[in-house]
């Protein structure tokens, strides 16, 4: 069953999508297990629905969206910082601090 | 159209058109003032500005530079089914084929009106002119257009995304899906796009056209959309969309793939072809040939005009970080992905998708929403853009082959 507040789009996935923005520190169930991300996180975001290894596939409505880069633990934030797209590298401002 | 089982009563789905001399039906009566190069940009838009909010739209290519698909483009939009007249503004020194486009437009059967400004001495006179002839055309045309039933099968409806972020892929694209497997039930004409922003979802595009034909243009079209970014070295993705979560390119790709909900694909076609029938339509909307003239799509508007080259009467466009955009010539449905935002933009935003996140709709709620709001807006509703007076238009320099007969099996 899905954690509340987080949607798995496809059975397959390995990431679940926040349904709501998250605040840094704030407990979040999942996968059976107490959760608590650092940072804040808004609404649409990733987090590891389980571990992933570096070099796994990232599973997105039942598809590939990209690999990641280094070991990604259960619950922790999917983003820029840990996998890359199997296309093209993702452009970001050198001065955004978000 | 037909009523075969499982189709919602047709008589719901009729409304009110325009008819052209050429025989197209359009839902809106607009007259088009457009500019042939960017040095008459001025005294075109001081034509358009006392004539704001009574369907003159100003519409123009900015480069001096002859190119076919602007040619093309320009011609398509001015005698778009949704256009009446179209008012033709030169500088005179351009290389903008004016007598050409005039010609076809005369062809269609529509009122057109060609000012050189070189020719009338300058902007006061031109802009004088110009008025003049807005003045009494739109007396005309609102006098004499015909209005013919119209019903949903001889609508065609494009969709977009633009300003997108994680919310996007998960409410209000697979709405609009829904609402385009409605459409093609309907034997409406459906068409997305944005080859760019599928990367990724290839193979299972291919699987869903109707002919293996058409199956192996969609997989070449796409190796060319890949080569093409890859040379540009920079993919469909803008700094906003990592800030709304999202990560890489495929992973917007398969967001904005839900657009296409779930009918099989019946056709690529390019900008400018309309498609010869009711179903579901990608649109290729990069270049043909060597890398040439820069980004496919320097923004969303460059998108919208090309489906309304495509005879599109509305686009509906999905937004989840929240874009204000509408466009010159067809209405713009904006439908919001995520719910924060529609709270803080509510008055920009035709349709609240994002009430999927909070458990308040269900997708297919939603869809339903937007495909009842084509009707209302095929009716003479306007939408949100459209009242706030948003009329957004750009074209740019592209180069494209015409398509092959496998593009179109149907």
């Amino acid at each position: 069953m899905d954690e509340v507040g987080l949607l798995r789009i496809s059975e397959e996935d390995n990431v679940y999508v926040l349904m709501r923005s998250i605040s840094a520190g704030e407990r979040l169930q999942v996968g059976g297990q107490t959760i608590v991300n650092e940072t804040s996180l808004g609404l649409g975001h990733k987090i590891a629905a389980c571990d992933i290894a570096a070099g796994d596939r990232i599973i997105k409505y039942g598809a590939p969206i990209g690999s990641a880069v280094r070991d990604i633990s259960l619950g922790e934030h999917v983003h820029l910082h840990n996998i890359q797209s199997d296309y093209i590298p993702t452009y970001t401002l050198e001065d955004d601090s978000a | 159209m037909t009523t075969t089982g499982g189709r919602p009563d047709s008589s719901i789905s009729e409304f009110q058109g325009f008819l052209r001399q050429d025989g197209r039906k359009g839902i809106r009566n607009t007259i088009v003032v457009a500019y042939l190069v960017e040095c008459a940009h001025h005294v075109a838009r001081e034509i358009v500005y006392p004539f704001r909010g009574q369907g003159v739209h100003l519409i123009g290519f900015s480069g001096c530079y002859p190119n076919q698909y602007a040619f093309d483009m320009m011609t398509r939009l001015c005698s778009h089914p949704n256009v009446g007249g179209a008012l033709l503004v030169s500088l005179g020194c351009e290389s903008f084929n004016r007598n050409g486009l005039a010609r076809r437009i005369e062809e269609s059967g529509r009122p057109v009106e060609t000012l050189v400004i070189q020719e009338q001495g300058g902007t006061l006179s031109t802009i004088d002119k110009g008025q003049q002839w807005l003045q009494s055309t739109l007396s005309e045309l609102q006098a004499t257009t015909s209005r013919t039933s119209m019903s949903v099968d001889e609508l065609i409806v494009g969709a977009i995304c633009g300003g997108s972020d994680a919310t996007s892929g998960i409410t209000a694209n697979p709405a609009i899906g829904r609402c385009f497997d409605l459409l093609v039930d309907h034997d409406a004409s459906a068409i997305f796009e944005e080859a760019g922003e599928l990367i990724g979802c290839e193979q299972i595009m291919a699987d869903r056209a109707v002919t293996p034909e058409l199956a192996g243009e969609i997989l070449s079209t796409m190796e060319k959309t890949a080569r093409y970014y890859a040379t540009l070295g920079h993919g469909s993705f803008a700094v906003g969309n990592a800030d709304g979560g999202l990560t890489t390119v495929e992973e917007k790709s398969m967001g904005a793939y839900a657009k296409s909900g779930s009918s099989s694909i019946d056709g690529l076609i390019k900008p400018g072809d309309v498609p010869p029938a009711g179903g579901l339509y990608l649109m290729d909307v990069v270049p043909d040939g060597e890398v040439r003239f820069g980004f496919p799509n320097i923004n969303d508007t460059v998108e919208i005009a090309e489906l309304i080259a495509s005879g599109a009467h509305m686009t509906l466009f999905s937004t989840g970080r929240g874009s204000v955009v509408g466009s010159a010539i067809s209405p713009v449905i904006k439908v919001c992905a995520n719910p924060e935002t529609f709270r803080q933009m509510e008055g920009d935003m035709d349709v609240d998708a994002g009430r999927v996140l909070e458990g308040r709709a269900s997708i297919d709620e939603v869809g339903q929403e937007i495909f009842a709001q084509v009707l209302d807006v095929a009716s003479g509703r306007p939408t949100k853009s459209e009242r706030l007076g948003h009329q957004e238009f750009v074209l740019t320099y592209k180069t494209f082959e015409p398509i092959g007969p496998a593009c179109l099996p149907v």
